[in-house]
């Protein structure tokens, strides 16, 4: 498992070809979130912001088959098309891969401590939390 | 007992600082009296720490429930919801 919470960027494809190491592994489901539009600054709750990631991972790799995951997630200053976060999941068969990547960033949204900032012409302004986010994590509560 | 608290993104803002240290009096011994407390200072924050205002908050860097017990040394953050991702 491998975690990280970093101002630079990170390369897709270096990232997936390391999890496909492990002879086991048979798919790879990966979702990379960009900046949309606006430049923004990411904060963070450094400490809190790992450990929240790793426990979401965690259990994620309880409910589905998962060989091994990389998650990473950048703060600071980002602008329109740079790339913000990215959840790999390796696993022997899609079904699983699919299912983590996608429970791990609906839990992500909602419980790692980030916050979005944008930096709009007419002047900065923290960005509110989505409904949509909360629901989409409920879903698996299911 | 003391405690340490700390703010952010939106509510470090409001308030001009990223945190301190506190000591609680008698009585204050859950994270939602913290609340309440911080929110009897008046001003910035009676505004920021509102009740209708949703305010997440995470003891030992844990997210917790309004209701958790709070013990000395304990680091309890508040925070507006989060919007990373």
């Amino acid at each position: 498992m491998k975690i990280s919470v970093q101002e630079q960027d990170f390369d897709l494809s270096s990232e997936t070809r390391a999890l496909s190491k492990d002879k086991a592994v048979g798919a790879i489901a990966s979702f990379v979130g960009v900046v949309r539009e606006v430049p923004m600054t990411l904060e963070h709750y450094p400490g809190m912001t790992e450990n929240s990631l790793k426990k979401i991972v965690e259990e994620a790799s309880e409910r589905w088959k998962v060989a091994d995951c990389t998650v990473i997630h950048r703060y600071g200053a980002l602008q329109p098309g740079d790339q913000i976060v990215l959840v790999a999941v390796a696993s022997a068969h899609r079904g699983d891969a699919f299912d983590a990547c996608e429970f791990i960033m609906d839990y992500l949204k909602t419980r790692a401590p980030f916050w979005k900032k944008e930096h709009r012409a007419e002047g900065a302004q923290w960005v509110e939390a989505r409904a949509g986010d909360d629901k989409a994590a409920e879903r698996w509560q299911k | 007992m003391k405690v340490k608290v700390l703010f952010f993104a939106s509510l470090r803002e409001q308030l001009g600082t990223p945190g301190e240290e506190i000591e609680l009096p008698g009585g204050v011994t859950t994270v939602a009296a913290l609340r309440s407390h911080l929110r009897g200072r008046g001003g910035a924050y009676e505004r920021a720490l509102a009740e209708k205002v949703l305010v997440r908050a995470a003891v030992n860097q844990d997210m917790v429930q309004p209701s958790t017990k709070l013990k000395a040394g304990d680091e309890v953050a508040f925070f507006p919801p989060v919007t990373g991702g």
